[in-house]
């Protein structure tokens, strides 16, 4: 079942000045389950295509389709809600929320869905436990290192049971045992609660732990592989 | 909304220093402004209760006109309508009969205009506390030959008790009124003015010497609490012929005290005014660092789902509390100074002599106590509030304009 369906999608960045096309009409579906890695040279797109899909920016043309629903067409507000409910989101910086601790970050977007506390707390403890991070629940970012702030960003992401993760070079700022510690973390969320993870990276550890990886140059498709 | 509390606490301490430094300087605005007001305010209130209480009264009733032409020949007697007075209006205690002119003073080679006030001894005791405030000799009865006078004649005359001042005068329709009175006692009033030019002569004796027995100028009104003022006013224009007599507050009849005291406030008003202009952009430069340190985090936060509207009213709440803590504690600072002040008011007379007399000068009891007035905490309060909420539209407005994918990119 397709999950994500981006037609014809295309991004001009300054169209009345120099005009500069991110995208040129790319085209993607996304099933249900993926583990997909969207790759390619830094300016090929990967994160404008990214943003796009996740709601995070509108395209020039072209239409994305999440689980049915236009997204292009919602307005601000309505992408808001959209993304609270449907798209877990994991930042190369981490970004979680510096004066909450592991637990309260996690909890955060649950918070904003309006979920009850009984639900937030037992929810958000699982997660930790699911990412190795139960005995650091009361520790703040800062206390944290770079690989625990990202797995408590997985965390996050997966709170609010989104349609998918959405990782903008999620290892980019770890070190190789962090890396491997993440990737085995998602790798096992994805292939036992059938989570579907699309990335965008330069990092050939998690290229190498895709399923399909999409190439991206000049703002095209060139490549589309699945692997196994 | 405990969670968005919770948030907006502890953004405000991410940074202790800055937000020492702010409500620091929030702190120091309040306690001056607090401090300030509070000492203008007992001041102009003593000066008020020094001309009010100790000698006009909270109101007073005269012929029509009188206040407008001040002069013995519009005096009236007393009649049965104004002497029932006190028995029908509420909170009215007592009518204070006085016959009020001025005369030329004079003892040994010295002569000087003085005003005289012939008084009921008992009732004017009644009203003012006239013979609480005697620093020599005695307080007059009703059928004395003598005059009480205020300290500043005696300094002006060099007369001490049973000295004479005579007085020379003109009398009721144009009579001469002369007379020669030994001094019976001293009084020390709180207005400079009044101690320099008050003598007071006991009602039938001062009638007599102008020529006008049986009557008076003005009635003075005992009315204890100044907040009965206007509906006691109000009652007695209700039960006397107003086509004949004139019933004035003291609002109405010391109107440049009032202007006075505006332009006085208005001057504080511009310093504080100053002062507030400063702060707002000590609490602005705050805010600006802080709405651009955290764009990007502003960004990832509408990334993960959180509305603007919400986000906006973190940020509000954190200006708020930033604002209130300080203002708070400026309060706080401010109260024991101010109640220090108030039970130990600022005496230029220990202080400065030169001061002193400058203050005398302008009309002024060089001593200066501070007012405990809610009022004058709250409005601080209300400012600071007012000054956080115009600048938190800062961050409002960038919140607003914030697009998510620029906000990260930052």
């Amino acid at each position: 079942m397709n999950i994500i369906e981006a037609t014809g999608i295309e991004k001009v960045y300054n169209p009345n000045k120099i005009a500069v096309h991110a995208l040129n009409g790319v085209d993607l579906t996304i099933e249900q389950g993926e583990f997909t890695a969207i790759v390619g040279p830094s300016g090929s797109g990967k994160t404008t295509l990214l943003n796009i899909i996740g709601g995070l920016d509108h395209p020039t043309a072209g239409s994305v389709k999440v689980e049915g629903t236009d997204i292009s067409t919602l307005n601000d507000n309505q992408l808001i809600d959209f993304r609270k409910e449907h798209i877990g989101f994991v930042f190369q910086a981490y970004n979680l929320i510096p004066v909450l601790t592991a637990k309260e970050n996690v909890e955060f977007v649950m918070l904003l869905q309006k979920r009850s506390q009984q639900e937030r707390e037992t929810r958000s403890m699982e997660l930790l436990r699911a990412v190795g991070l139960e005995d650091q629940v009361n520790k703040r970012p800062s206390q944290l290192s770079g690989g625990q702030q990202q797995r408590v960003a997985v965390a996050r992401a997966l709170a609010p049971k989104p349609t998918f993760v959405m990782a903008d070079e999620p290892t980019a700022n770890l070190d190789s045992k962090s890396t491997a510690n993440l990737l085995d973390i998602m790798a096992r969320l994805n292939k036992e609660e059938n989570i579907t993870f699309l990335f965008s990276t330069h990092d050939q550890r998690v290229i190498d732990r895709a399923r399909r990886v999409v190439t991206l140059v000049d703002g095209r498709i060139e490549t589309d592989e699945t692997k196994f | 909304m405990n969670t968005i509390f919770k948030i907006a606490w502890r953004n405000i301490w991410r940074n202790k220093r800055r937000t020492l430094i702010t409500a620091g300087s929030i702190f120091f605005a309040v306690l001056l402004s607090v401090v300030m007001m509070s000492i203008q305010k007992g001041a102009w209130d003593k000066m008020v209760d020094n001309v009010v209480n100790f000698y006009f009264g909270y109101g007073q009733i005269h012929d029509k006109g009188y206040w407008d032409e001040q002069t013995i020949d519009r005096s009236f007697a007393l009649s049965e309508e104004i002497n029932a007075l006190p028995g029908q209006i509420e909170n009215l205690d007592n009518i204070v009969p006085r016959l009020e002119t001025f005369a030329l003073g004079s003892h040994q080679k010295n002569a000087y205009v003085v005003r005289v006030t012939g008084f009921d001894p008992e009732r004017e005791d009644q009203l003012t506390e006239l013979s609480s405030r005697l620093t020599a000799g005695e307080y007059p009865a009703v059928d004395d030959k003598a005059i009480l006078i205020g300290e500043g004649v005696a300094e002006k005359f060099k007369l001490g008790i049973n000295d004479t001042l005579v007085l020379i005068g003109q009398g009721y329709h144009g009579v001469n009124a002369a007379g020669k009175y030994a001094v019976k006692g001293i009084v020390r009033f709180g207005s400079p003015e009044l101690n320099k030019v008050m003598v007071y002569l006991p009602l039938a004796e001062a009638q007599r010497m102008h020529g006008a027995e049986g009557l008076v100028n003005s009635l003075a009104l005992d009315i204890k609490d100044r907040r009965d003022v206007p509906q006691v006013l109000t009652d007695i224009r209700a039960s006397v012929d107003t086509s004949a007599y004139e019933i004035m507050s003291w609002e109405e009849m010391m109107p440049e005290l009032l202007e006075a005291r505006e332009v006085d406030t208005a001057g504080n008003v511009i310093i504080l005014f100053i002062l507030y202009v400063i702060i707002t952009f000590g609490i602005f430069g705050t805010i600006l660092m802080m709405a651009k340190e955290r764009e990007y985090e502003f960004g990832v936060l509408t990334a993960i789902g959180m509305r603007r509207g919400k986000l906006g009213i973190i940020i509000w709440i954190e200006t708020i509390i930033l604002g209130l803590v300080g203002a708070f504690a400026g309060l706080l600072g401010s109260l024991p100074i101010v109640i220090y002040l108030n039970r130990n008011p600022l005496n230029f007379n220990e202080m400065s002599e030169q001061m002193a007399e400058t203050y005398e000068n302008f009309g002024f009891e060089p001593i200066f106590p501070a007012a405990i007035s809610p009022e004058i905490f709250f409005n601080q309060t209300l400012i600071v509030i007012l000054i956080t909420t115009v600048l938190a539209l800062y961050p409002l407005l960038k919140i607003y304009r914030l697009k998510p994918v620029e906000a990260m990119r930052a």
